[in-house]
């Protein structure tokens, strides 16, 4: 005899209201409603993803958290005790999506920023010129210039570099793990605001190849759809060795989300499981990632190879190797990343925060002399353009957006992706849902996300006296904590606030 | 890492003076332009640069250090923190001559650090000890770094050859009445007067900040010297007198002496143009001076400043990028005068050829005339 398991939330129909339209019953892509002779829902199979409430003309849906109906236990709450339920009943693993939800605390809420008063004035964003433009790649230690008769001119070419109109940029996030139409709203958004998108590691539809030069292609794992006109279609190829959603472990993309159309991006059998293998089979150890690298960089003329890594305990002498193994980008995905699919207890307990990590690679890498040899990116929880400013001050070149991006485009954080019911197509690969996410939309509602963040940078530089994003990149001293130890002070080189 | 310090800040007065046919001229004239810029300063940091003074040990590096109280630490006697530099200048470096820095004490100033200087060369010996392609001015900086900041109390203020910097706690009349400048003779001279925000004023924390023969003095504040400091650690630089002029001073010695980019250039990375302008420039400029933004970002100055630095063979004068502090020039036959107010030209200079407000982001270069000094 198998436990009810009490459903999370509670669908309630003021049937007053309702007009009987079933726009709910069209809309619920997880089977909630049915009709008989009125709206029924069954609370079951609610998420809470909201889509019902939203297309409702008449207001008649409110979706509520169930109490709890059991004695409350501070050391075993509810969710503890329906996991072993629902582990007891299947024998299986836990899953999820979207980033870790435990309530570990938020450093960035300990961080506050400087402004100018009196001594220095603040500049004003609205009238003088201020700039946010960002270039990702190796830079030498010095410019090889001439300058005669009032004119400079470059002896040696700098190594290739990616050029961002904004230091933000949209995280890789699989074809597989999102519908072709998200892709294409990245793609569109990344090449209208001037920054990039990566296609994360389920390969490039065909139809996104005209994107190229907004695109990071990236090579996991897994290798799927890495053939080598995909490696040459991006302006950078990025190795993923892990995220910060799952680290130590590979992508997953579940049969159910394994239609024609990924079967063929990424080169394996429709329906099974896309599991990737933990470490990519042809690197054990730093050196193999330099051959890797090197390969790459081969094979596509010498283009930017970036390195995705989970941020974990020795993150600061991992980024060192890999920038010596010729990254010339490192990119760092901090504990609170997203996915489309983990194991539960893996995203929410392995791996540690973005902001000490940073802040951890960023000084050793100062501390060995090769700070400007790779461009930092970091990844896994920027909610804003404060966490961005924030992180910026920490030392990173230019932060990645997720779950940020998502939201955007209309996902209510319901953490069901790895269904494949996507009820907003974001998602999801069944064909009667991605079509309700219309790629121009996506792609306007993504420019405006950045488009208001760039504003929200330009303020606070302006603020800070400063009319360059570069004078606030790693200038730990533009930032003050509140409410922290002083070791983690210690860890991100910053004052407490008051001194 | 050391995350500790405090960063001074100040807002305050500049004058320079430079005889491009190398003529050398008293101290009294800039104390005079100086003195005008009073009320630019609060009297707690006064300084000057002067170059061409030591002629007669002009192939000498010219050591001016001070022994004094540090803020923020214990403090030692100050007598053995003179005992173990002297030795350690006598262990390392070939001392022609030590003596006691001439002052006049006066009601104005009236406790000062002990104030030495010292006339050295680079023994060969030594410089072969640490080989690495070390040249002698190499050698000097990481004498100066290690006093600065390996020796308690200690600090070189100036090591230039055939120059030095002379500066204290002091309004800048006052202080050039106690070093007596008007009793020497250079044909640059720079002098700043100082109005710091934090009220402990201290000696070492006036300008001029130098480093081999340059000095830089600043009115401004530099928002970008969180992450200038930290570029700059990387190149090995020690940061130990906790006011931001120290960054300009290590910057242009990267980018100048170190890496051998033209004084024009580095003044180009740190106050470079708008990508606006950039996106406008032909397409080899345009490519030059992103590569330069590229590499050069963190070294970047940003926030409001009029700095006048000098070096042997001349002296520059600059802006912020969007001219945040008053910088005026002025030229009359082989001089060049630069100030932060026009009043102060005229004071010394009433009927100058031709005046102007030199451009954001433009520097003013003044280079001595060939074959002079």
């Amino acid at each position: 005899m198998n436990r009810t398991m009490p459903p999370e939330f509670r669908v309630k129909i003021d049937h007053e209201k309702c007009r009987k339209c079933k726009r709910c019953l069209q809309s619920c892509s997880f089977g909630v409603y049915e009709f008989h002779d009125r709206v029924m829902p069954d609370n079951n199979k609610c998420v809470a993803c909201n889509r019902c409430v939203t297309m409702c003309p008449e207001d008649a849906i409110t979706i509520n958290e169930t109490p709890n109906v059991y004695k409350d236990h501070p050391n075993w709450s509810l969710q503890t005790r329906k996991n072993v339920w629902k582990q007891a009943e299947t024998g299986g693993v836990l899953l999820t999506g979207m980033g870790n939800d435990r309530p570990y605390p938020i450093i960035f809420d300990h961080l506050v920023v400087d402004a100018c008063q009196v001594t220095n004035p603040s500049i004003d964003p609205l009238r003088e010129p201020m700039e946010l433009r960002t270039f990702l790649g190796r830079k030498p230690d010095k410019a090889e210039v001439t300058y005669k008769d009032g004119k400079l001119s470059l002896k040696e070419k700098l190594p290739p570099q990616i050029q961002l109109e904004i230091p933000i940029i949209f995280a890789p996030m699989s074809f597989g793990a999102i519908s072709l139409n998200a892709h294409k709203s990245l793609a569109m958004a990344a090449k209208e605001s001037g920054t990039v998108y990566g296609t994360g590691e389920g390969g490039l539809h065909s139809e996104l190849f005209e994107y190229g030069p907004w695109t990071i292609v990236q090579c996991a794992s897994g290798r799927f759809g890495v053939h080598s006109e995909y490696l040459n279609a991006g302006v950078a190829v990025e190795i993923k060795i892990g995220q910060g959603a799952k680290p130590g472990i590979g992508g997953h993309l579940p049969g159910e989300k394994i239609g024609a159309e990924i079967s063929q991006t990424r080169m394996i059998p429709i329906g099974t499981d896309a599991l990737s293998p933990a470490p990519h089979h042809d690197i054990y150890s730093i050196e193999d990632l330099r051959q890797l690298i090197y390969a790459i960089k081969e094979a596509t003329g010498y283009k930017p190879v970036s390195v995705k890594i989970a941020c974990v305990h020795n993150v600061a002498a991992i980024a060192s190797g890999i920038v010596r193994a010729g990254a010339d980008i490192v990119y760092l995905d901090g504990f609170k990343g997203g996915t489309g699919a983990a194991p539960t207890m893996i995203r929410d307990h392995v791996g540690i925060p973005i902001e000490l990590a940073l802040a951890a690679v960023d000084d050793r890498l100062r501390q060995e002399g090769i700070r400007n040899q790779a461009s930092i990116v970091a990844a896994g929880g920027i909610r804003s353009s404060a966490d961005a400013v924030k992180a910026i001050a920490l030392g990173a070149d230019a932060c990645a957006i997720g779950t940020a991006a998502l939201l955007a485009l209309g996902c209510s954080l319901c953490q069901k992706c790895y269904t494949g019911n996507c009820a907003w197509g974001i998602c999801t690969q069944k064909p009667e849902l991605t079509r309700r996410l219309d790629p121009e939309w996506g792609a306007m509602r993504l420019n405006n996300l950045l488009r208001a963040w760039g504003h929200e940078i330009k303020e606070f530089l302006g603020a800070l006296g400063v009319n360059s994003v570069e004078s606030l990149r790693g200038s730990r001293e533009r930032l003050r904590g509140l409410g922290l130890d002083a070791q983690t002070l210690d860890i991100l080189g910053v004052k407490p606030a008051g001194r | 890492m050391n995350h500790w310090w405090e960063k001074d800040m100040s807002g305050c007065g500049l004058s320079g003076i430079i005889n491009t046919d190398g003529k050398r001229i008293s101290g009294s004239v800039v104390r005079k332009s100086i003195a005008l810029q009073h009320d630019r300063g609060n009297g707690l940091g006064g300084g000057f640069a002067a170059y061409g003074i030591y002629p007669d040990y002009k192939d000498y590096y010219a050591l001016h250090i001070m022994y004094t109280e540090e803020p923020g630490k214990p403090t030692r006697d100050l007598y053995e923190a003179r005992k173990e530099t002297e030795a350690y200048l006598d262990g390392t470096l070939s001392v022609k001559k030590g003596e006691d820095i001439p002052v006049k004490i006066t009601d104005k100033v009236k406790s000062h650090p002990l104030l030495n200087r010292y006339f050295v060369k680079v023994r060969p010996d030594k410089l072969a000890e640490v080989g690495g392609g070390m040249n002698e001015d190499d050698f000097i900086v990481s004498v100066v770094m290690h006093i600065n900041d390996k020796i308690n109390n200690a600090f070189v203020f100036s090591s230039g050859k055939n120059m030095g910097a002379f500066k204290g706690v002091g309004f800048p009349e006052d202080i050039a009445d106690f070093f007596m400048i008007e009793n020497y003779e250079g044909y640059t001279w720079t002098a700043h007067n100082r109005f710091p925000t934090n009220t402990q004023g201290w000696w070492g924390g006036a300008h001029p900040f130098t480093l081999l023969d340059w000095s830089i003095v600043h009115n401004g504040e530099i928002s970008s010297y969180g992450i200038n400091k930290r570029y700059l650690e990387m190149f090995g630089y020690k940061l130990a007198l906790l006011t931001d002029t120290e960054v300009v001073t290590y910057i242009f010695d990267l980018m100048v002496r170190k890496q051998g980019l033209p004084v024009e250039v580095a003044c180009k990375a740190v106050a470079a143009p708008f990508w606006k302008d950039i996106d406008r420039m032909p397409e080899s400029e345009r490519e030059a001076y992103t590569a330069l933004r590229a590499v050069y970002g963190s070294g970047l100055l940003n926030g409001p400043f009029a700095i006048l630095f000098g070096h042997s063979r001349g002296l520059i004068g600059m802006n912020d990028r969007i001219k945040l502090r008053p910088f005026v020039a002025a030229t009359k036959g082989k001089t060049v005068y630069m100030a932060s107010e026009e009043s102060a030209i005229r004071e010394i200079c009433p009927d100058p050829e031709k005046v102007w407000a030199p451009r954001a982001g433009h520097p003013v270069v003044v280079a001595l005339d060939k074959g002079v000094a």
